[in-house]
C-alpha cells in the first residue's frame, strides 16, 4: 500500500473507512439478516431446459394456495427495456417465462412456505411440461440465416447492429503493415460476495409497498416496481440495506424481484427470495462473451492509420430493464480505439440474442473486453514491425498536449497524460530488467514475460451521452441533501448507493472539505428511496463525480446560510466570516456550528432580519460542465512466468499507475481498484461460464466456477498520478471500474511475450492450461509442418 | 438450495451405524465432516431418506501405530494428518497431500474416509493410497473384511462398500527410512482438485517400486513397467517420450491436452523422488 495523500480529514486524505467498523465486526444488515414477524421465504422453479414451449405448468390440488405460475401474474407488465438506437427489437422481459423458456434456469413458477426448504420441496412437486426447441447457444451460428429464433417475431437473433465508418477506406489504404486476430472472451457471472436478495411486504400505516432489496439503485427499482406493478411511486418504498457488493448485477430489476415484489401485494405478509449462488451461477448476472475480428493498418513503424473490427456481443435471451441488451456492444464499438490517437475507424456490432441468461452490465462495461483487443493488437503490431511494444504503444498513444482530445469515435477526453502513465509503468516494473532477465534461462525451466496495458475510462458521463442511447434511464442533474443538526453535526443525503466503494467516508470528506465538520459528525444517509432525493443511483464510475459533486455544492450553499447566522451573532458582515473546524471565524470572535444551528431551530428570537428561510438544510443539484464524462486512465503492467509444460502461469509481479483526477481518499481509490484487478485477473486466467451445445451451463458451483482467491491475487504496487479533470467539481474523476479493465490485456501481453520464442500467441481468455498448451501444440505442430516441408 | 428432508441419526458404535443402514434399506446415507455430502444434500444431488452421522464413534478417529503399519481411522480428518510430526517417509506423504486438499477449514471437518468412500477420481487420497498399497478394512452386517486399494476403487464415484457398510480404517507399511516418494498435483488453483496427478514411490531396500497417475476419469492408475525402469536405471527412464508412452499406453483414450498434463505430472514426481 501506498502513503500517497493528504494531512487532515478533507479531500485527499488517507482516512480510514467510517463503515468499516461494523463490517469488520459481523454487525452489517442484509437482506438475509432481517427478522421479521410472520416473515416467509419463496423458491424458484426455474426451466431445466435452454429453449422449449411450455406446454403445461400443474399445480398440485395441496400446493394451490402456496405455488404461483405466469398465469396469476397477468397483471405484472414484462419488462421492456428498449434503446432509440435505430434498429434495435423490443422484446417482453416477462417475470415469469411466458409461451416459451429462453434459458436453462429461467423462473417457470414459484413457492412460498414457512422455510426455504419448504418452498423448495413445493417447486419439486410442480410438473414442469415442456416441448423442446432446438437451442441458440453460438453467437456467430445465431447470426447466420436458417439459425433457430430466440425472438420468432424478429425473424433473426439480433437486438442490434451498429456499423461506423470513419475515413476507414482512405487511411487504411495508406497502410505499410496489417495485423489481423480474433479474439474472444467467455461467458462470466458477477459473482459479488452476497448474491441477490430481496424482502418485501405491505405497510398498512404508509399505505406502501416496503421493499428491501440487495440493489445499486434503489430509485430506479422504485420506478421500475411501480410501473410493472401498476401503482403510483408515492406508493412503494424501496430500501437497500448493506448491499455486499454488485458490479452492474444488481442496477437492474430483476425478474424475481418482481415477482416477489407481486406476492407482498397479493399476501400482504412480508416474503423474501434469497438467491443462491447456484441461482446466480446458472441464471443470472451474466456477462463479457465477446467476440472479435480485428484488422489493424500501421506504418512500418507501427503507428496505427486504422482500426477495421467486427464486434459480437452474446447477450443472451433478454434485454435487462433498464440498461437495455444493445448497450455492451454500441459501448464497445465507442470504446474500442482506447486511449490511441488515430483517424480511420470501421467498426461493425452485433447484439446477438441466444439462449443463455440475460447479459448485465459488469464492471467496466464493455471496456475489458475492447481493451483486452485492442490492447493484443497493440503488442501485434509491435511484433509485426519488430519493435518493443511499450515503445510502439507509447508512439500511439494521445499525447497530453492534444487534450482536451475528440477521438475518432467523438469521445472527449478532458485531460491526462497518458504517456506518462506508460513511462512510469515501464520504469516500475522494470521493462529494462525483465528484458535482460529473458536472455538466460530460467533455473525452472518456466518462461518470463512482460506486458502492459493502457485504457481511458469514461466515467460520471450524462444526460447527453445516455439521452443518444434512449434507454428507460437518463440521468440529469444528481441532487444530495444536507442538513446541519440542531448540536451542529451534518446529515448528507444522496440517491446514490454505497455498496462496497466507501461513500460514507468519502462524501462525509467532501462535505468536511467544504464545512469543516468532523468526519465522524457527519453522518451520510443512502439507499432509502423515502429519506434521499432521487437518483438514477451507481453505476458507470459516476458517484463520487455527480453526489460529490453536489454535495459539495450543498454544503457550500448551506455554508453561506451558516455564515448569514453567524455573521448577526458576530456583529459582522457575511462576507468577513470563514468556516474553519466546524466553526465560523469573523473579525470580532468566532461561533461554533452548534451555537448557529442552536439558534435557527430553538431560539429563532436571535435570527437576522434577512436569514434564508430555507434554514440549516439545502438541497442542491449537481451535473459537470460536460455530459461527456471524465476520463480516468490507468497503465497495468504484469511479469508472469509460464509453464510451457503444464500451462501455468504464474504473476510474478504487477504495477498499476491510475489517475482518477482529484484522489478523495487515496485508499479508497487503492481498494476500489485491488478489487477491481482482482476481477479483471479473474477474467484473464480463471473464470468462465461454459455452456453446451444444449444451452446447459456446466457450472452450478465454485468447484467448476473459478474465482481467483488469496493465493491466485499478486501484491499489487500501485501508484499515483492526479490531473483534476477541469470538467468536474474538485476536479475529480471516477474510478470504481477502472481496475477490473485493463488486467486481461496486461496478463494475456506478458504471457505471448513468455511464450514468443516457442512460436506461439494465445488470443482467447481465460487462458486456462489448456487454451495456453493447445496454443503450443499448434506452434509445436506448425513448426514440425515447416520442418517437413 | 437447501436438504429435502431427511431423518438422522448419530451412531455411537460402528454396530449402531450398520442397523441403522440397514434399517433404511439402502436409503440411508453416512455422514462425517460433510465437505461434499453437504453441498451435495443442499443441491438435492443426494437425497437420502436418513444420514447416519459417524462422527462421534472416537475408534474411528485414531491413529495407531501396528507394527511396521500405521493404522488411520476412517474418522481422521485432513488436518489430523497435515499436523503428524512423524518422520516416515510414508507419513510425510501423506502429511504433504493433506496439506495440499482444499484449504484449512476444509481439511479440519474433512475425513480421509470420507473422501476415499465418495470416490471422486481427483481426490488426492485415491492416488496416494494406491501409491502406499493401502489396506482398508470394512465393517458390514457381516463382519469386518480387508480389501487392497486397487479392489476397493472400483471406478468414478464408484467402490466395493456395499449400502449398509462402513470404512472403518486405512492401513500401510511406514516404508523404510531412506524410501523415496514424489507426489505432483497439477490444479488450476491452490486447493482446487487437481487436474492430473503423478506420485512416485521408490525404496529400494523393500525393493518396491510404484508410479501411480491419478485425476482421471476413473480409478487411479499403477504404471508398473515404467517404476521398475525407474527404480533400475533411474533419471535415464523417464524420458519425456518414455513417460508420455507409458501414460498414454496405461490410460487410453487421454485427449492430447490431458495425456500432456498427466505426463508431465508423472515426470516432476519421478524427478522428486530422484531428488533432481
Amino acid at each position: 500500500m501506498s502513503d500517497y495523500g493528504k494531512p487532515g480529514s478533507g479531500i485527499g486524505a488517507r482516512l480510514k473507512r467510517k463503515e468499516d467498523a461494523r463490517h469488520l465486526m459481523g454487525r452489517g444488515s442484509f437482506v438475509g439478516d432481517i427478522a421479521m414477524p410472520g416473515l416467509m421465504e419463496i423458491a424458484f422453479r426455474r426451466s431445466p431446459l435452454a429453449h422449449a414451449r411450455i406446454k403445461r405448468v400443474a399445480v398440485p390440488p395441496e400446493l394451490a394456495e402456496w405455488a404461483f405460475t405466469a398465469a396469476e401474474l397477468a397483471g405484472v407488465k414484462p419488462m421492456q427495456a428498449n434503446n432509440s438506437i435505430p434498429g434495435f427489437k423490443s422484446s417482453d422481459f416477462p417475470a415469469l417465462a411466458t409461451g416459451k423458456v429462453r434459458f436453462a434456469g429461467e423462473p417457470v413458477a414459484f413457492c412460498l412456505g414457512p422455510t426455504r426448504a419448504v418452498a423448495e420441496d413445493r417447486c419439486q412437486a410442480l410438473t414442469l411440461e415442456l416441448e423442446e426447441l432446438p437451442p441458440v447457444t453460438d453467437a456467430l451460428a445465431a447470426r447466420t440465416a436458417g439459425s433457430a429464433l430466440v425472438h420468432e417475431a424478429w425473424g433473426d437473433n439480433l437486438f442490434l447492429t451498429t456499423a461506423a465508418d470513419v475515413r476507414f477506406e482512405e487511411l487504411s489504404s495508406k497502410a505499410e503493415v496489417v495485423v489481423k486476430r480474433e479474439y474472444k472472451l467467455a461467458r462470466q457471472c458477477m459473482s459479488p460476495m452476497e448474491g441477490k436478495g430481496a424482502l418485501a411486504y405491505w405497510d398498512d400505516r404508509a399505505d406502501q409497498l416496503v421493499v428491501y432489496t440487495s440493489t445499486q439503485v434503489p430509485h430506479i427499482i422504485r420506478t421500475g416496481l411501480a410501473l410493472h406493478l401498476g401503482l403510483d411511486q408515492g406508493r412503494v418504498r424501496v430500501i437497500a440495506p448493506d448491499v455486499g457488493g454488485g458490479f452492474g448485477y444488481k442496477c437492474i430489476l430483476q425478474p424475481e424481484e418482481l415477482a416477489l415484489a407481486w406476492l407482498a401485494l397479493k399476501r400482504r405478509r412480508p416474503v423474501r427470495w434469497t438467491e443462491d449462488r447456484r441461482e446466480h451461477l446458472v441464471a443470472a448476472a451474466n456477462a463479457r462473451e465477446h467476440h472479435y475480428f480485428v484488422t489493424a493498418y500501421a506504418d512500418r513503424r507501427g503507428r496505427l492509420l486504422a482500426l477495421d473490427a467486427e464486434v459480437t456481443v452474446d447477450v443472451g435471451a433478454y434485454s435487462v430493464w433498464p440498461f437495455s441488451a444493445g448497450l455492451e456492444a454500441a459501448q464497445a464499438g465507442g470504446n474500442l480505439p482506447g486511449p490511441y490517437d488515430f483517424f480511420g475507424y470501421r467498426c461493425k456490432t452485433y447484439s446477438v440474442a441466444t439462449n443463455k441468461p440475460p447479459f448485465v452490465p459488469y464492471r467496466g462495461v464493455a471496456r475489458p473486453g475492447v481493451c483486452f483487443a485492442i490492447e493484443l493488437t497493440m503488442d501485434a503490431i509491435a511484433r509485426a514491425v519488430g519493435r518493443e511494444p511499450a515503445e510502439v504503444r507509447r508512439e500511439n498513444l494521445v499525447p497530453a498536449s492534444a487534450m482536451p482530445y475528440d477521438n475518432v469515435t467523438k469521445k472527449h477526453y478532458d485531460s491526462g497524460d497518458y504517456q506518462k502513465s506508460l513511462d512510469l509503468a515501464v520504469d516500475k516494473i522494470g521493462l529494462a530488467a525483465v528484458r535482460a532477465r529473458q536472455k538466460q534461462p530460467e533455473p525452472d525451466g518456466r518462461r518470463i514475460g512482460v506486458g502492459f496495458s493502457t485504457y481511458t475510462e469514461q466515467t460520471a458521463h450524462g444526460t447527453k451521452v445516455f439521452a443518444a442511447w434512449g434507454i428507460p434511464l437518463v440521468p440529469g442533474y444528481e441532487q444530495a441533501a444536507v442538513r446541519l443538526t440542531p448540536d451542529g453535526g451534518l446529515e448528507v443525503r444522496v440517491g446514490v448507493q454505497s455498496h462496497g466503494q466507501g461513500m460514507e467516508t468519502t462524501l462525509a470528506q467532501i462535505a468536511h472539505e467544504i464545512l469543516g465538520i468532523d468526519p465522524a459528525a457527519i453522518k451520510v444517509v443512502h439507499g432509502d428511496t423515502a429519506l434521499t432525493p432521487y437518483s438514477t443511483g451507481t453505476y458507470a464510475s459516476r458517484s463520487i463525480v455527480m453526489a460529490g459533486g453536489a454535495v459539495s455544492r450543498s454544503c457550500q450553499t448551506l455554508g453561506e446560510r451558516i455564515k448569514r447566522i453567524a455573521a448577526h451573532l458576530l456583529q459582522s458582515s457575511t462576507q468577513e466570516m470563514r468556516l474553519e473546524r466546524g466553526e465560523v471565524h469573523g473579525p470580532r470572535g468566532h461561533v461554533s456550528l452548534a451555537e448557529v444551528a442552536r439558534v435557527w431551530y430553538l431560539r429563532p428570537e436571535n435570527l437576522p432580519d434577512d436569514v434564508d428561510p430555507g434554514g440549516l438544510e439545502a438541497t442542491v443539484g449537481y451535473k459537470p460542465k460536460v455530459d461527456s464524462g471524465a476520463f480516468g486512465y490507468a497503465t497495468h503492467a504484469a511479469v508472469v512466468a509460464v509453464d510451457a509444460e503444464t500451462g501455468q502461469v504464474e504473476i510474478l509481479d504487477y504495477v498499476i499507475v491510475e489517475d482518477c483526477g482529484t484522489l478523495v481518499n487515496p485508499m479508497v481509490v487503492e481498494g476500489q481498484t485491488y478489487g477491481g484487478t482482482a476481477q479483471g485477473i479473474g477474467t484473464a486466467l480463471y473464470e468462465e461460464m461454459v455452456y453446451d451445445g444444449a444451452g446447459q451451463p456446466l457450472a452450478s458451483t465454485l468447484a467448476d466456477y473459478l474465482l481467483p482467491g488469496a493465493a491466485e491475487v499478486p501484491r499489487i504496487r500501485m501508484f499515483h498520478l492526479e490531473t483534476p479533470s477541469p470538467y468536474t467539481e474538485h476536479g475529480i474523476k471516477g474510478v470504481g471500474e477502472g481496475g477490473a479493465i485493463a488486467p486481461p490485456g496486461a496478463i494475456v501481453n506478458a504471457i505471448n511475450d513468455a511464450i514468443r520464442p516457442l512460436g506461439a500467441e494465445l488470443c482467447d481468455i481465460p487462458a486456462t492450461p489448456r487454451r495456453l498448451i493447445e496454443a503450443l501444440m499448434r506452434a509445436e505442430a506448425g513448426q514440425a509442418k515447416g520442418a517437413a516441408e | 438450495m437447501k436438504p429435502a428432508p431427511f431423518d438422522y441419526v448419530a451412531a455411537a458404535s460402528l454396530e449402531e451405524a450398520v442397523t441403522a443402514l440397514a434399517a433404511a434399506g439402502g436409503e440411508a446415507r453416512l455422514i462425517a465432516g460433510g465437505q461434499t455430502l453437504g453441498p451435495m444434500l443442499n443441491m438435492r444431488l443426494a437425497t437420502p431418506s436418513r444420514l447416519v452421522d459417524i462422527s462421534r464413534i472416537a475408534g474411528l478417529r485414531r491413529i495407531a501405530e501396528s507394527g511396521t503399519k500405521l493404522v488411520i481411522g476412517s474418522g481422521v480428518t485432513r488436518a489430523m494428518l497435515e499436523d503428524r510430526s512423524d518422520p516416515s517417509p510414508a507419513v510425510r506423504l501423506m502429511c504433504h497431500v493433506a496439506s495440499t486438499i482444499a484449504y484449512r477449514a476444509i481439511r479440519t471437518r474433512g475425513t480421509i474416509g470420507g473422501s476415499l468412500a465418495h470416490a471422486d477420481p481427483a481426490a488426492d487420497w485415491l492416488t496416494a493410497l494406491v501409491l502406499l498399497d493401502a489396506e482398508l478394512t470394512i465393517f458390514g452386517p457381516a463382519g469386518r473384511r480387508n480389501l487392497p486399494m486397487p479392489d476397493f476403487v472400483q471406478g468414478a464415484f464408484a467402490t466395493a462398500l456395499g449400502p449398509a457398510d462402513v470404512l472403518e480404517a486405512i492401513a500401510f507399511v511406514k516404508l523404510s527410512g531412506a524410501a523415496r516418494w514424489g507426489y505432483c498435483r497439477l490444479a488450476r488453483k491452490v486447493g482446487e482438485f487437481p487436474e492430473a496427478l503423478g506420485a512416485v514411490l521408490l525404496d529400494p531396500a523393500r525393493a518396491e517400486s510404484r508410479i501411480v497417475v491419478g485425476a482421471l476419469d476413473g480409478a487411479p492408475v499403477l504404471l508398473p513397467a515404467l517404476a521398475e525402469r525407474v527404480a533400475r536405471e533411474g533419471r535415464g527412464a523417464a524420458t519425456r517420450e518414455s513417460v508420455g508412452a507409458a501414460v498414454a499406453a496405461a490410460v487410453p483414450g487421454l485427449d492430447p491436452v490431458a495425456l500432456r498434463l498427466h505426463s508431465v505430472a508423472v515426470r516432476r514426481a519421478i524427478e522428486q523422488a530422484l531428488g533432481a
